[in-house]
């Protein structure tokens, strides 16, 4: 009997974790490892037999001064879209959270853009600078919308800011409406009693009450930000002159343009690094930001 | 004082209204210009069409090969979607009920892979499943939809668990007084009582793979096969900067999913909402 119960155990646990544990292996866990063991070895071509090189393909890595530009590039694009995208996400959030009539068809408007990927929004917006903005400009005379802003190697980048601040802080948006609801409304109302200001009101007892969802969109919108691949695809293709190539285009190409395996899986195991380091700090610090209420 | 809240609610609405403006826009323009011709989309890109051309739209589904395209794109959703919560919620259900130390281990490897990016794991994918076993170009559909469940299991996981922890344990426990087997239990109390957060999971789920890009790009190498995304980038090479023919293309790919957001936007944004309650 007792033997026959931890077979049926057994059993169970295969049954409903097997699928999970079967694919989630075969597409997470092991090329994980095999990345990493893929790193030691050096190959012209993905066909090739693997030569063992030790940390050769690191110090290849260490030496591409085009992978750390990205990098450095996608640094910046993260410092200005999780600035941005959260300040406008919250904005809205508060805006639509104020009791207009409108709120809920404003909801839904300004969500729409999360429905469609970065590839087709990169086509969209590459219609509006390319055609649209620089027929505005023409026919008003407004010099810095007559200049295609894509061949620009600045303009190009905030080009890509603004895109990305368009398509996700709706998202943002729906999840600071969700803490901003949960506020107490007693909270609120006995800080008004107490003679605050809405601006007191806002910094004083508003946004600390907030800190579990600005974990929740700061984690979102860094994460984002690293791999950001497709808009970066379709809107710019990384041009003009490489200028704003991001970090997962430099990886992309290295691998599949270039056939450098060994290379570009060094430089995708350092940008893991940097993500896991830089999420892990995030979410730890903030937390300890938290506050009850 | 009540003058300046009639103020403050004026401002406010004015913002508002700038906000959908920019938000709405680019959809608007992506409409009109839908139904011109070249010229007309060079020289008048915000105007409305001085005549609404059909025309085009036929062209796109017969270059774009909409039909199959279509079609792929929506099996590999649905399926890859259905298997995800299906799995996701069984695997959840198991790891909450029965807390084992390997469990847990397993639970915190899984969230814990929620931070590896999808750039760190590509190159060995291909590696292994392209140049090494060579199965990419013989079963690249029900590759995909293995990736997908691999990717997307994690956070599913991580959804239920947190669902199914408040759920409690009498009810099963009834039903298992009642004789109902460990299987029965599931499928019969469980999964019933799953229903909201399952929606909101499936929801998550449909709005990325139908939009992915990255992943399909690598795996699907045939015509045949593409999805929407994949089509629409081989589109964009074929037809650089003839707009008559991309801007039809765009809003094609695109209907699909906003009639969707048209028919379950209530859901959608309740999913999100509660999706990111931890």
């Amino acid at each position: 009997m007792k033997r026959g119960s931890k077979l049926a155990d057994w059993g169970n646990s295969l049954l409903f974790l097997g699928p999970t544990t079967l694919f989630f292996a075969m597409t997470v866990i092991i090329p994980f490892l095999y990345g990493i063991y893929l790193t030691l070895f050096k190959m012209d071509n993905p066909t090739d037999p693997m030569v063992f090189s030790g940390i050769y393909n690191y110090l290849n890595a260490m030496d591409d001064k085009d992978f750390w530009e990205s990098l450095w590039l996608t640094l910046k694009f993260v410092f200005a879209t999780v600035f941005f995208v959260n300040m406008v996400g919250f904005g809205l959030a508060y805006l639509v959270t104020s009791g207009m009539k409108i709120q809920n068809s404003l909801r839904t408007a300004y969500f729409t853009p999360n429905l469609i990927g970065g590839l087709l929004l990169g086509y969209i917006w590459q219609f509006i600078f390319v055609q649209s903005l620089p027929a505005i400009g023409g026919k008003m005379g407004i010099r810095w919308l007559e200049l295609g802003w894509l061949g620009d190697p600045d303009m190009a980048f905030w080009a890509l800011v603004i895109v990305t601040i368009w398509q996700t802080s709706g998202y943002m948006m729906i999840i600071f409406i969700a803490g901003l609801i949960s506020i107490p409304k007693d909270l609120i109302e006995a800080s008004t009693i107490d003679g605050a200001g809405p601006l007191r009101r806002l910094f004083n007892v508003t946004l600390p009450l907030m800190v579990p969802s600005f974990v929740v969109t700061v984690f979102l919108s860094l994460k984002n930000a690293f791999m950001v691949y497709d808009l970066n695809f379709a809107l710019t293709k990384g041009g003009p002159f490489d200028s704003t190539k991001m970090v997962s285009m430099h990886v992309v190409n290295k691998a599949f343009v270039e056939s450098n395996y060994g290379t570009g899986q060094a430089e995708a195991i350092i940008l893991f690094v940097i993500v896991a380091v830089v999420t892990g700090f995030q979410v730890y610090s903030s937390k300890k930001m938290e506050v009850e209420a | 004082m009540a003058k300046r809240k009639i103020m403050t609610s004026i401002f406010t609405y004015v913002i508002a209204i700038i906000a959908l403006i920019c938000f709405i826009f680019p959809f608007y323009l992506l409409i009109i210009n839908s139904f011109k011709s070249n010229g007309e989309i060079l020289v008048s890109p915000f105007s409305l069409p001085t005549s609404w051309d059909f025309s085009q739209f036929a062209d796109v589904i017969e270059k774009m090969n909409f039909a199959v395209t279509f079609k792929n794109t929506f099996l590999i959703t649905t399926i890859s979607t259905i298997l995800i919560v299906f799995f996701s919620a069984m695997s959840a259900y198991h790891l909450v009920r029965k807390p084992s130390k390997y469990n847990k281990i397993f639970f915190t490897i899984l969230v814990a892979s929620m931070v590896i990016p999808f750039q760190s794991l590509m190159i060995p994918l291909m590696h292994i499943y392209g140049a090494k076993l060579q199965v990419i170009d013989v079963i690249p559909i029900p590759l995909l939809i293995a990736f997908y469940i691999g990717f997307g299991s994690a956070l599913s996981i991580f959804m239920f668990h947190g669902f199914i922890k408040s759920i409690p344990l009498e009810i099963e426990e009834a039903a298992r007084i009642d004789g109902c087997s460990t299987l029965q239990t599931f499928f019969l109390i469980v999964l019933p009582m799953l229903k909201p957060i399952t929606v909101t999971i499936a929801i998550l789920n449909v709005l990325w793979i139908w939009n992915d890009y990255l992943l399909p790009s690598l795996v699907l190498n045939n015509e045949n096969v593409y999805t929407m995304p994949v089509q629409m980038k081989v589109f964009n090479g074929t037809y650089m900067n003839n707009w008559e023919l991309l801007i039809p293309a765009i809003l094609m790919t695109i209907v699909p999913i906003l009639i969707m957001y048209m028919i379950g936007q209530k859901q959608i944004i309740k999913g999100v909402m509660q999706g990111s309650i931890k």
